[in-house]
């Protein structure tokens, strides 16, 4: 079980640091913009809190009659009668343009490239582990694709408690296919594809270590790809409604050295009748 | 008097035309300040129900869990279909029963006339009747309840397909068209109204920022709205007449081939939804920014800075409130690279909002600050909805959005907006026109143990939920320790219960406070706050009609502390 506290869960994938590194960025500046303006407020309120002899001091402001002379060098540019009135004001946006500036960085320079490297693109690695995820109502079908790389073809109407996700395991790249319920199991290290389907209502692909989170929408196959860089166990949960159950729609990745993960695949394969076993079966991947 | 022709030829009002199918704007402003009150209450006891089952799962309601039928509450304890339906009217209720017509439909009623030098709303039955429309729509939401299965329980968000396969979701959605078209009907009255029923010499300029607010919210209303209802339609169609507008092919529900699924699409909702509902928090927002600017205006005895910098501000969010929907669907399986339009457009409208918060901090400086009770409110919006926006920063940025969304996060995020923003700016701004409204002030002793409790009492829901959002808690779930990871976090849910039960206590003060200054309260003057605003410029409360004779504008809203005179506030219809 990953370690979970008052903060950030453990990081255990390749790109859960990314996403750490805005977390704790943004927080740290909401924190002293908060901290900052807060100390401004305060001052503000004590020293122009009402008290016998002390009146308010009104600034220009646009409805001011225009009493307030443009020196010649200034008037000369336009709009500069405008921007000189309101000084006071433009003083005021100060705060504003400084916030602006650390958006546009963020936007540029972190969230654009990093978004597209985790969501807009999956990486081009050599030899992927191949999985569909099809959710229902309420758990998670794991489809691996085997040593082939290929998933087996669906079928809605062979979907049946006992295949349920309606695999048609007559189909050659069906042999070398394993399905699990709620159980998902990763090489550590190894990039892991994903194509997310549901059967029913949407549902939302959640892994907090990995950092990894995906809606998945009847009717659309989504992308997404993870590489998982601790060993260990970590929970999947539904991150969206989904009915009634939903709180109990949960799963567990178990992520393993490539040995174990091997040794896993092959006594999982071992359970297939044979006739569906592939055409080497002592071929390794 | 003449304004006793203004509506009815002179014959004595019934008790019924005074005060219920009334089309004046003042008792239907009040009838929907009480309704609205009412209705917040009791999305608040929905939420009641809800921590107790978050912060103890399993264990049956203290009190009310044998009032409930037992497919509901077995033995007392909630069952997930009942929280999920909790769930989803605690949020419809509040957004559309509670806020949006407390700001929109009682204040905006209530004041906007007055402050423009109005006798009345342009259409005061069309006033009547979406006050009307509204009234049946709430009724219709609540009863519900009643219906076999239950409310509906896909969240205040009904995504499909599940809202098409829930129970209880059919009369959510005919409630939402009446709801939709009551407000399409107030939104459309407060445009005309402000464009045409301005005082004379009441220019644009010289609108007070909460004219501003109510117009610019107006726009959003009447613009955002008839998509929702048109796709609201297009929902009851997939679930009545089985269409599959949001329907794909091959869905299988519980095992099961579903006869409705067809060549629909479950994102269109969403994008529909999203398209109303993001506009919906700021109209949810700016009338209570509105209602500070007046409230600070005229306790700090000066002008506000920056009044036209607030306005334009106001007008930008509005516009760009338009292009940000698709912030909320960043991990929904939309085009991934569309998500940088959207994560643009999202950082840019925080630029109006940060200009709007800047004004009101320096509209502090060089005052003379009261600091009585709607000032205080006022002031505590400033912080709180200054968290609240800062912590949009993290969702509204799509890397950072791909592990908070769906968190508590999302929830201590939109409740430091609306409740400690919106809802604190909105009872400070029952305290600021009390006296408009019955002649008589609210205690302030009450009131300032109202402010305290209330405040604090916010901060100790609202911000556990940031903590354990970034814990990774996700939100709606019914039983939040039946998930490993949200174990060592379930203590902030806890503290999050208590606090909402001693917020519910600091209620009470309020209440009471409410009902006996509307009889008791010390009776106060015209112009209580010295305040330069029209709606202080007639008796309180206002006869039919308003003012004795159409009164006349010479100058801006706020002239506060001008030198050379003898009171420090100058009020817009004073020539001298």
């Amino acid at each position: 079980m990953g370690k979970y506290g008052w903060s950030l869960p453990v990081a255990a994938s390749s790109y859960a640091g990314k996403i750490d590194f805005g977390i704790w960025l943004i927080h740290a500046a909401m924190l002293g913009i908060f901290v900052l303006w807060g100390t401004f407020f305060v001052y503000l309120l004590v020293k122009f809190r009402a008290r016998p002899g002390h009146n308010a001091v009104r600034e220009d402001h646009d409805d001011t009659p225009a009493r307030i002379s443009v020196p010649d060098s200034i008037s000369k540019f336009p709009f500069a009668q405008m921007l000189y009135k309101n000084k006071g004001e433009l003083k005021s946006l100060i705060p504003d343009m400084v916030i602006m500036t650390f958006e546009v960085a963020l936007i540029v320079f972190y969230a654009i490239p990093v978004w597209s490297s985790i969501k807009a693109s999956v990486p081009e690695v050599k030899d992927p582990i191949r999985v569909e995820i099809v959710s229902e109502q309420f758990g998670w079908n794991i489809h691996y694709a085997g040593p082939d790389g290929k998933l087996g073809p669906r079928k809605m109407e062979l979907t049946h408690f006992s295949n349920p996700i309606g695999l048609d395991v007559a189909h050659a790249d069906s042999a070398d296919d394993v399905v699990m319920g709620n159980e998902m199991r990763l090489p550590v290290d190894r990039t892991v594809v994903i194509d997310l389907l549901s059967k029913d209502v949407i549902h939302s692909f959640f892994i907090p270590e990995f950092r990894l989170k995906q809606d998945a929408v009847p009717g659309l196959n989504i992308p997404m790809w993870v590489t998982p860089t601790k060993t260990g166990k970590f929970e999947i949960t539904c991150a969206q409604l989904c009915g009634f159950a939903h709180s109990l729609m949960r799963g567990d990745v178990h992520v393993q050295t490539q040995e174990e993960f091997d040794a896993w695949y092959k006594s999982r394969l071992a359970t297939i009748p044979a006739s569906a076993q592939p055409t080497n079966p002592a071929e390794e991947f | 008097m003449a304004h006793d022709e203004h509506a009815h030829g002179g014959h004595e009002l019934s008790f019924m035309e005074r005060y219920v199918f009334s089309v004046d704007h003042k008792v239907i402003g009040l009838q929907y300040l009480i309704t609205s009150f009412i209705f917040l209450l009791v999305g608040f006891a929905l939420m009641g129900l809800m921590r107790w089952q978050l912060a103890f799962p399993g264990t049956p309601i203290p009190f009310f869990g044998g009032l409930f039928p037992s497919d509901l509450a077995p033995n007392g304890v909630m069952s997930g279909e009942f929280y999920n339906s909790l769930g989803a009217m605690h949020g419809t209720i509040m957004v559309f029963l509670g806020v949006v017509p407390l700001a929109v439909g009682a204040y905006g009623n209530y004041v906007l006339p007055l402050q423009i030098g109005a006798p009345d709303m342009a259409f005061p039955r069309m006033n009547m009747m979406s006050y009307w429309t509204y009234l049946p729509g709430g009724i219709l939401m609540l009863a519900s309840f009643l219906m076999p299965g239950g409310a509906a329980q896909s969240g205040w968000t009904s995504y499909p397909p599940l809202s098409i396969i829930n129970p209880g979701q059919t009369v959510w959605l005919l409630s939402m068209v009446i709801l939709i078209t009551s407000s399409l009907l107030g939104a459309i009255n407060f445009l005309v109204t402000t464009i045409n029923m301005r005082a004379p010499g009441m220019s644009l300029w010289r609108l007070p920022v909460f004219v501003w607010a109510q117009f610019v919210t107006s726009v959003l209303l009447l613009l955002a709205f008839p998509p929702l209802e048109a796709a609201s339609v297009l929902q009851l169609m997939d679930r009545v007449f089985h269409t599959s507008f949001y329907l794909p092919k091959d869905l299988v529900i519980l095992g099961q081939a579903y006869a409705g699924s067809g060549g629909g699409q479950p994102l269109l909702w969403q994008h529909l939804f999203w398209f109303l509902a993001h506009p919906e928090v700021y109209v949810l927002v700016l009338p209570p920014m509105g209602i500070v600017a007046e409230i600070i205006a005229n306790n700090t005895r000066k002008p506000l800075h920056g009044y036209k910098t607030m306005v334009f501000s106001m007008i930008a969010i509005g516009l760009m409130s338009f292009m940000v929907w698709a912030h909320h669907m960043f991990i929904s399986g939309m085009s991934a690279s569309l998500s940088n339009f959207f994560l643009v457009t999202t950082m840019i409208i925080s630029v109006p909002s940060v200009a709007l918060m800047t004004c009101l901090v320096f509209s502090l400086k060089g005052g003379s600050i009261r600091f009585n009770v709607p000032m205080l409110f006022a002031l505590a919006f400033i912080p709180l909805f200054a968290i609240g926006g800062l912590t949009g920063l993290p969702l509204g940025l799509t890397v950072t959005d791909i592990y908070l969304h769906d968190t508590y996060y999302v929830i201590g995020h939109f409740h430091f907006v609306v409740v400690s923003g919106s809802i604190i700016a909105l009872m400070g701004g029952t305290y600021y026109w009390f006296p408009k409204w019955y002649g008589r002030k609210m205690n302030d002793t009450l009131g300032r143990i109202h402010f305290w409790g209330t405040t604090t009492t916010m901060v100790g829901i609202f911000l556990p939920m940031l903590f354990m959002g970034l814990g990774g808690a996700s939100r709606r779930l019914y039983d939040p320790t039946a998930q490993l990871h949200n174990l060592p976090v379930q203590g902030w849910n806890v503290v999050a219960t208590y606090s909402a039960y001693l917020l519910a206590l600091f209620q009470i003060p309020f209440i009471y406070n409410f009902f006996n200054s509307m009889w008791n309260g010390e009776k106060t003057p015209e112009n209580p706050w010295q305040a330069t605003t029209l709606e202080w410029a007639c008796p309180s409360p206002p006869p039919h009609g308003n003012f004795e004779k159409t009164p006349t504008v010479y100058r801006g809203p706020y002239e506060y502390s001008v030198p050379g005179r003898k009171t420090d506030f100058w009020m817009q219809t004073d020539k001298n």
